[in-house]
């Protein structure tokens, strides 16, 4: 069975209008984010939450009245919202306060919760989960996350240029960057928090971005031995078009996978399964339509430099893959 | 059948063989994360500057005693900061005697000289940096001791954080948050000290005798009286600085009642405490002893006799508190105080709540994944599943080999790796359909295709090591859990997806002459 037969579609052609839709979205998120900011994890921002679960679930009206009494103010910042299933019973109440900055003061505001919701007539309830975290945390998670993602950014960029060649490197990056941006616009767009979790989505998707582009790079190497003559736009669209079925059924599965998670992997992992959703579907057409892109628009202005840095590459290479593919027709098992 | 394929599958059985064995049964053998389990989790900071306080200000205290001994007469001996002490206005004449009595301060102590004879004392930074790490090492142990002793199962107390200073406290199915803080963070300081004058219900009082003054020598602190049958009232009294003896020379500690049958500590001494403490107390029978726990008076009784090793604290506690205190004594002071920066609770409820939710989520993951492999793929599907679950085996076998926890964001990576592990099995057999299509007959197609793929696939791979590797150092608890699911996933998908899957291909075509291929 086979999804394309023999799919020859001008991709490196629409190249355009990719980069048009994808400058929109981004720019659309970027705007968001200056409007109305990033809604922060409270690992980010600090804060308490307390998660309940009630005997009989009184309404979440109710539940803010009596939580709003016990801060200055009645508590307007105060998020309070159903937890997990209905079923459960669990309602989550957010306040953006720990009561002291640190120290042993630091559960107060949760402390407070807690005996606002007992000494009001809501009911029997067991608090079943607390997250109360200072300031200082945040700041220190902020800079260490920034410098995971350049890290590992930067990581791949010479492993890619040590494996291949830097204008595949810098492709690669530009669509993982791409991926990022989209990213960061979609969690605006639906306001889902930025907690640890989606950093972890974040980086993961870093990783499976680069992941589609090699493969398709792997072919554009593979292709610039055998097609010498034909331009690079042709040479990467036929290479694009030659992985089109692994791309389309690997972004399939990771997908499946993934919708698995957001539908059934609980309130804790939404936000995760959600940006990797986005990822998944993003870093699939960034390899298809911006990496591509990218390679194509550089190795045409290098093109013209005759006997070149990246002719000298090639002639090096050469004869090391030659080998192997030599190596390879005659004896099938090597691996 | 090749001998060669014989050794290649036995290989595999017995490494998802030893995996298997890892996991079954699974409930008991895979670990579980706090976030699973419940339990509580913490993150404080020792306050390092304590100890470098500490040992400025002794330092700076024998300076004193040695400039008194020396008949050195200066304007002021004070602490800066907690690294720095200055000693002020030293007469011109004595300069020279002045520096060679305080040489000894020089051990670990610059001196500046400034104006007026006054000179500065700034500890060495290789000594603060020593000092700082000593004081979180020795935190982490008497945590450690203390944890221990609520009899935690399985706790998890590590030192992190980019300044090294801050400690990582699990201690799983742990409910009573606030008792374990308090137990946690208790300095348990504990200090016999001499009172000369007191107790009086104010500090003016206290001070008449002394001219409102508080001699270099000795300090105030203050307590609760609680005589039976009487208000409770807060008191001072004046005591000597330097204590008789303190929590270090503790042998044991345990409750107990006292006289009034209320609820006390009892300790014992070791043999440097006990030389201490029966000289001391044999010369100032009769004279009030205090007892000071992180600065605060509980009691202070009269010294009737000699005491060698054995002593008693009371003042007006509970059951509770008795048990407590005499746990934190045994387990020794803290070196320095420490401040909460983050405090997790996670119920067993919502550990349960997660589980379930995990297993769901994996199966029906799983199952969209194989159904449609199956469908795509027909019976060369089967042979990317089988891959799958041994990858699956494998990375949890790899897990509890190395006694990694599942951590809610490891199930996360567990799914994940369900559903981008086929991806090299896709990609390889993408491949083999191009070589079936360009008429290369069944058995070179399969060749073919696992060996071009084979390096792309080592691409892949370390490109998306790469950023999991990050991704580890960047977590903490949870984070790590999922960072390490992805590379275990990693590792072993490279091995079945290309040796295990190719040994099941070369298998069925080692049996018949296949002219075609179901993929």
């Amino acid at each position: 069975m086979q999804i394309f037969k023999n799919p020859n579609y001008n991709f490196v052609g629409y190249r355009w209008h990719a980069i048009g839709l994808s400058t929109l979205v981004i720019l659309a998120g970027l705007v968001t984010v200056w409007l109305k900011g990033l809604p922060l994890g409270v690992e980010f921002s600090g804060g308490s939450i307390v998660i309940v679960q009630f005997d009989q679930v009184p309404g979440i009206d109710r539940v803010r009245g009596a939580v709003g009494s016990a801060f200055p103010g009645g508590g307007q910042n105060i998020v309070v919202q159903s937890y997990g299933s209905p079923e459960q019973r669990q309602i989550m109440i957010r306040v953006p306060e720990v009561g002291e900055e640190q120290g042993t003061g630091l559960s107060q505001a949760a402390d407070a919760v807690e005996r606002s919701l007992a000494g009001s007539a809501l009911g029997k309830f067991t608090v079943v989960g607390r997250e109360v975290v200072g300031p200082v945390v945040g700041q220190d998670l902020t800079r260490k996350g920034i410098w995971a993602t350049a890290l590992s950014l930067l990581g791949i960029l010479v492993y890619i240029a040590l494996r291949f060649r830097l204008s595949f490197a810098v492709g690669a990056i530009v669509a993982t960057i791409h991926d990022l941006l989209v990213m960061i616009a979609f969690l605006a767009f639906f306001r889902y928090d930025l907690s640890l979790n989606v950093v972890a989505a974040v980086l993961t998707i870093i990783g499976y971005s680069v992941n589609d582009t090699v493969v398709i790079f792997d072919r554009v190497r593979e292709n610039l031995k055998g097609m010498r003559k034909d331009d690079i736009s042709t040479i990467v669209n036929v290479a694009v078009n030659q992985t089109l079925g692994r791309t389309i059924i690997t972004a399939g599965t990771a997908l499946l996978s993934v919708i698995a998670l957001f539908l059934f992997g609980g309130e804790v992992l939404r936000a995760f399964s959600f940006t990797m959703i986005v990822g998944i579907i993003s870093g699939t057409y960034s390899t298809v339509f911006i990496a591509a892109a990218v390679v194509t628009f550089w190795r045409h202005k290098t093109a013209r430099v005759p006997a070149g840095a990246p002719a000298s590459v090639k002639a090096a290479r050469a004869p090391q893959t030659a080998r192997t593919k030599v190596k390879t027709a005659r004896n099938p098992r090597v691996m | 059948m090749g001998k060669d394929i014989r050794w290649r599958f036995l290989l595999i059985v017995v490494i998802v063989g030893a995996c298997l064995w890892a996991i079954v049964p699974p409930a008991q053998k895979i670990r579980l994360g706090l976030d699973l389990k419940g339990g509580v989790h913490l993150v404080l900071r020792v306050n390092t500057d304590d100890a470098l306080k500490l040992e400025t200000v002794s330092t700076m205290e024998r300076v004193r005693d040695e400039l008194d001994r020396a008949g050195i007469t200066v304007g002021a001996v004070k602490d800066l900061n907690p690294t720095q002490f200055q000693v002020s206005e030293v007469p011109p004449q004595q300069d020279a005697l002045f520096r060679q009595t305080a040489a000894e301060a020089q051990a670990n102590y610059n001196r500046e000289s400034g104006v007026g004879g006054s000179y500065t004392f700034t500890m060495k930074p290789n000594i603060a940096v020593q000092l700082r790490g000593d004081a979180v090492t020795q935190a982490k142990q008497t945590i450690e001791r203390r944890v221990n002793d609520l009899g935690v199962t399985e706790p998890v107390i590590a030192i992190q954080g980019s300044a090294g200073d801050q400690l990582l406290v699990q201690l799983p199915g742990v409910t009573d948050v606030q008792r374990a803080k308090d137990i946690i963070h208790s300095t348990a300081l504990l200090e016999l000290k001499l009172v000369e004058q007191g107790p009086s219900p104010t500090r003016e009082a206290l001070l008449q005798a002394t001219n409102g003054q508080v001699p270099p020598n000795m300090e105030v602190v203050s307590g609760v009286d609680t005589r039976a049958g009487e208000r409770p009232e807060t008191v001072y009294l004046l005591v000597r600085k330097a204590p008789v003896v303190t929590g270090r020379d503790l042998r044991n500690a345990k409750p107990s009642l006292d006289e009034n049958n209320q609820p006390a500590v009892s300790f014992s001494l070791n043999n440097e405490g006990a030389r201490k403490f029966s000289k001391a107390t044999g010369e100032n029978v009769n004279r009030l002893l205090a007892i000071v726990l992180d600065g605060q008076a509980r009691s202070w009784p009269r010294i009737e006799n000699r005491i060698s090793d054995e002593g008693q604290i009371t003042g007006g506690f509970t059951q509770q508190e008795v048990q407590d205190l005499s746990l934190v004594l045994k387990s020794g002071a803290l070196p320095a105080s420490l401040t909460y920066l983050e405090e997790r609770t996670i119920g067993p409820t919502l550990g349960a709540d997660s589980i379930r939710s995990g297993i769901m989520a994996s199966l029906v993951g799983l199952g969209l994944v194989v159904t449609f492999m199956l469908f795509y793929y027909r019976l060369s599907g089967i042979n990317a599943i089988v891959a799958l679950v041994f990858n699956l085996i494998i990375l949890l076998g790899a897990m509890s080999y190395v006694g990694a926890a599942m951590t809610l964001p490891g199930v996360a990576g567990f799914i994940l790796t369900i559903g981008i592990g086929v991806d090299s099995n896709v990609l390889i057999f993408e491949r083999i359909k191009e070589e079936l299509a360009a008429q290369r007959g069944v058995r070179a197609s399969v060749g073919t295709g696992f060996s071009r793929v084979f390096l792309t696939l080592l691409d892949t791979h370390s490109t998306a090591l790469i950023s999991a590797a990050f991704l580890f150092q960047f977590g903490t608890g949870p984070i790590r859990g999922f960072a390490t699911t992805l590379v275990f996933g990693l590792i072993s998908n490279l091995f079945t997806s290309t040796f295990v899957s190719r040994t099941l291909f070369e298998l069925v075509l080692s049996r018949r002459q296949a002219s075609t291929l179901s993929i």
